[in-house]
């Protein structure tokens, strides 16, 4: 095994997008027990080193492949795919695009009106449509393996994360300003 | 058990023995030092059994030092030249000091000498940093623990804020540098008070650690299992703590008694009262405040409870505001957190736990010594990582405390590696030239949450030179930016098109480079030369009597990853070094070093890679793939790996095209 080798063999779990998340845990512990720096205190500065780079290694991996959306992106890159690079994938796409927007201005809106129960009731709304898009892309992966399907639905993913993570800004915004206002200050 | 043995001075302690280590809390009011002896963690008292020492430090006209008790007692008398609070300079710009304290400038009686990177202060001993004075409480602190073990340090863990930048902790580990320390891990301080807490409870779930000290304030949530804390995120402010308590006391007590502008000397009389006063208050409804001023005015005051909670209301719900970040920074509700430690003596204010308690929505956790945790996770860290094994091992996961990335085009921050990255981190991202034929690129490191350069802390700048001539957007120009253990940054640029290759690795130190750390090495072993040399002969020979030590007990456990030949090498290498060692040449048993250093390569990754294997070893087949086929995909949750914002996504050389590089 060496420092290039891909994320799921350093886990070594199945190259697939459905994954046991304690299993992945369990294994994360298990390498960071074996290579973390704590682990070499003592040890002559090359192991010192290496243990630094192994240590960094199994926290990118463990990042990338528990957030579904980074690991969707990590799967199709692996499969030489990068759903970044496939330009123009998304402009056919013309109702989802616009929909988008709509999400968007529905944001905008509830931001400028100061509404959280707005933006709480959007990002639950959200939440629902994300999560049928992850059911679907696991499908497309595991079940069909259409990558060219999968580029597609984890594009979208894209646009939709970024979205919630606007809305979870204006809310987090919108309760600190709220915060200060009480704390009369 | 942990048995100490006491090697003679000089004498290296053979590779069985345990080795001495201690923990070092240096705090902004107190720094305490604590030992793992005979398998319990004890804080080291004084000569007078005072287990604190008071982080004060004041120059003579003579160049010598006086820290703790016996400087504070000069407080008021000699302001300008006994220094509190330092920590709250480290790594920081007079300006960010101005900015930070504008509105207490009565408090700092220092004069302060702008100088690039940290700011300084003018004593009648010279123009000290930050780094220096607080050299000189790890040396007392040093002191006290070898007094207590009777021999030499083996190493030390040191811990800071969690919340600290790459600056503040680069300035700490060059305060330990100079006062001689070797420093095991920079430990954050939450996270030390955790593993004392942790292990002395057998605690397990979901944790807060909250931590108000005198000059800074943590958050950080961890979750705790056998043998794991796990910090999943951590927030706080760098510059809040007692003292802007006191402040704001203080600035009650001038509105109050309509004060004329005070001399250093009344002001600093003046905040010493309020302290008492605010400390007093944790027990009492009121607080008299009597001050006769050197003017011949006398202040006479009666501070109530809740006077005093409501001017400092908002400093509270500022600490508020960071636990409700970092909840949900680590996804989690207050109700999931199972229980929230109290630390730091701020905390013993009756408003800053009714406060929390509401946060949380339970009572905080207060039976441990605030002051004396944080010192307490930290030797017994300290003793972890000497190799003192006490049977029981634990394994510390923690993250960074704020985003690390680079200046692009137009002053926006590019996040390389985001805030609550797990440590150590690596991580590289592409860029190309703007220009055709640009031959250098101007790198900029910041740290901080901000879109716009300006408001995040610059860590370095520097340039890479010698790209080839070719045509705007062809360069792939890869940087590398790699967190350590200590959650130190360092940042390394390539520039790697079709057979060139150009390289330049950046530490961003704060302020100081290395050869002013040389210098004052070289000025603190004062008068005579001859010292700094000796000194700089021996750290040579105890690293390398610990290279030696490290390789041959790697050798021990795993000689069959080892050809013969290579063995031989290696012993050859040794065998080498041990005799240098014994003579008093630095540069060759630096030399020699690096030969073994460089012979064991190799073996180092086959151990390393042992290593792994065996931890995936410990799994059967069938159950991961069991798990892998029944597990439903995880709930989503946001991800910053990538943003596209409104338009479609750019393509990966749209992005790096677009993304830009200031030429020079
Ligand atoms: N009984 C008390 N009531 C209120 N405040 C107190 C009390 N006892 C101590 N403090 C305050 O606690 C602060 C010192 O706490 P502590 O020793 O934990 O800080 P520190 O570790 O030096 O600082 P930091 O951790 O921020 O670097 C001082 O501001 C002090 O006034
Ligand atoms: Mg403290």
């Amino acid at each position: 095994m060496d420092l290039t080798c891909d994320f799921f063999t350093l886990f070594r779990l199945a190259p697939r997008f459905r994954l046991d998340v304690a299993a992945l845990a369990a294994r994360y512990l298990e390498l960071q027990n074996s290579v973390h720096p704590d682990r070499f205190a003592q040890a002559g500065q090359a192991e010192r080193r290496l243990s630094m780079q192994w240590a960094a290694r199994v926290n990118e991996a463990y990042r990338t492949l528990k957030e579904p959306l980074a690991r969707a992106q990590y799967l199709l890159r692996l499969a030489g795919r990068d759903p970044e690079a496939a330009s123009g994938a998304l402009a056919e796409d013309t109702d989802f695009l616009m929909q988008q927007m709509e999400w968007r201005e529905e944001v905008r809106q509830a931001r400028q009106e100061r509404s959280m129960a707005a933006l709480r009731e959007l990002r639950q709304r959200l939440a629902r449509e994300v999560q049928a898009q992850y059911e679907a892309l696991a499908a497309r992966f595991d079940d069909e393996h259409d990558l060219a399907a999968a580029v597609g639905q984890t594009r979208r993913l894209m646009f939709q994360e970024k979205l919630r993570a606007e809305i979870d800004d204006a809310l987090a915004f919108l309760e600190d300003a709220e915060d200060a206002e009480n704390a009369g200050a | 058990m942990t048995l100490f043995q006491i090697s003679e001075p000089g004498e290296s302690a053979a590779p069985h023995e345990a080795r001495l280590a201690a923990g070092i809390d240096l705090g902004t009011t107190n720094s305490l030092v604590a030992t793992v002896k005979s398998g319990m963690a004890t804080v080291l008292n004084d000569e007078q059994g005072r287990p604190l020492l008071p982080s004060i430090v004041r120059y003579l006209p003579d160049g010598t030092a006086q820290v703790g008790y016996e400087a504070g007692d000069w407080q008021a008398k000699d302001p300008r030249n006994t220094i509190v609070s330092v920590k709250r300079f480290m790594g920081r710009g007079v300006r960010d000091i101005a900015y930070g304290e504008a509105l207490h400038g009565e408090m700092l009686p220092y004069e302060f000498v702008d100088a690039p990177g940290m700011a300084r202060l003018r004593t009648c001993a010279g123009v000290k940093s930050p780094v220096e004075i607080s050299a000189e409480i790890l040396k007392a602190a040093r002191a006290r623990a070898e007094a207590h073990l009777g021999g030499e340090l083996a190493g030390v863990v040191i811990t800071v804020p969690a919340y600290f930048d790459d600056a503040q902790r680069q300035a700490t580990r060059d305060a330990a540098r100079l006062a001689g320390l070797n420093v095991f891990r920079l430990l954050n301080e939450p996270t030390a008070a955790a593993i004392a807490y942790g292990l002395d409870n057998a605690a397990e779930g979901i944790y807060a650690v909250y931590d108000l000290g005198g000059g800074t304030f943590d958050i950080s949530i961890l979750k705790l299992s056998r043998g794991v804390f796990e910090v999943l995120a951590t927030g706080g402010d760098s510059a809040l703590g007692g003292d802007d308590f006191d402040q704001r006391i203080f600035c009650w007590v001038l509105e109050e008694a309509r004060l004329p502008p005070l001399s250093s000397e009344d002001a600093r009389l003046i905040m010493v009262r309020v302290r008492e006063a605010k400390e007093f208050l944790s027990r009492h409804d009121k607080a008299p405040i009597t001050v006769k001023l050197s003017s011949g005015l006398t202040v006479d005051l009666t501070l109530d409870a809740r006077t005093f909670a409501t001017i400092t209301e908002n400093l509270v719900a500022r600490t508020l505001r960071a636990v409700k970040k970092a909840l949900r920074d680590a996804k989690l509700l207050p109700e999931e957190v199972k229980g929230v430690v109290m630390v730091g003596g701020s905390t013993r204010m009756p408003q800053v736990q009714r406060a929390v308690a509401g946060a949380f929505g339970r009572q905080p956790l207060n039976n441990l010594d605030p002051d004396k945790v944080v010192a307490l996770g930290a030797a017994i860290q300290a003793n972890l990582l000497v190799g003192n094994r006490t049977g029981e091992d634990w394994l510390l996961l923690d993250v960074i405390p704020l985003s690390l990335g680079l200046e692009t085009m137009g002053g926006l921050t590019e996040k390389i590696i985001p805030r609550n990255a797990a440590i150590p981190a690596a991580r590289a991202q592409e860029f190309t030239t703007f220009r055709d034929g640009q031959a250098a690129m101007s790198i900029h490191v910041v740290q901080g949450e901000r879109e716009m350069v300006a408001d995040c802390r610059s860590l370095a700048r520097f340039e890479l030179k010698g790209i080839p001539p070719m045509v705007a957007g062809a360069a792939r120009i890869r940087v590398t930016f790699q967190v350590d253990a200590d959650g130190l940054l360092s940042v390394r640029a390539r520039e790697e098109t079709a057979g060139v290759e150009a390289e330049v690795t950046v530490k961003p130190s704060y302020g100081l480079s290395d050869d002013e750390i040389a210098a004052m090495l070289k000025d603190s072993a004062a008068h005579a030369r001859e010292d700094a040399q000796r000194r700089a002969l021996k750290e040579a020979q105890v690293e390398a009597q610990r290279l030696i030590e490290a390789t041959e007990a790697a050798l021990r456990e795993d000689v069959r990853l080892l050809a013969a030949e290579e063995i031989a090498r290696i012993e050859t290498a040794i065998a080498r070094l041990q005799t240098l060692i014994l003579g008093d040449n630095r540069r060759e048993i630096t030399l020699a070093m690096d030969d073994l250093a460089y012979e064991t390569q190799e073996f180092a990754r086959r151990r390393m890679d042992q290593g792994i294997q065996r931890a995936l070893a410990g799994k059967r087949v069938e159950e991961l793939a069991r798990g892998a086929a029944s597990a439903p995909p995880m709930p989503a949750e946001p991800s910053g790996a990538f943003a596209p914002s409104g338009l479609p996504a750019p393509s990966a050389s749209e992005a790096s095209a677009s993304r830009p590089e200031k030429t020079t």
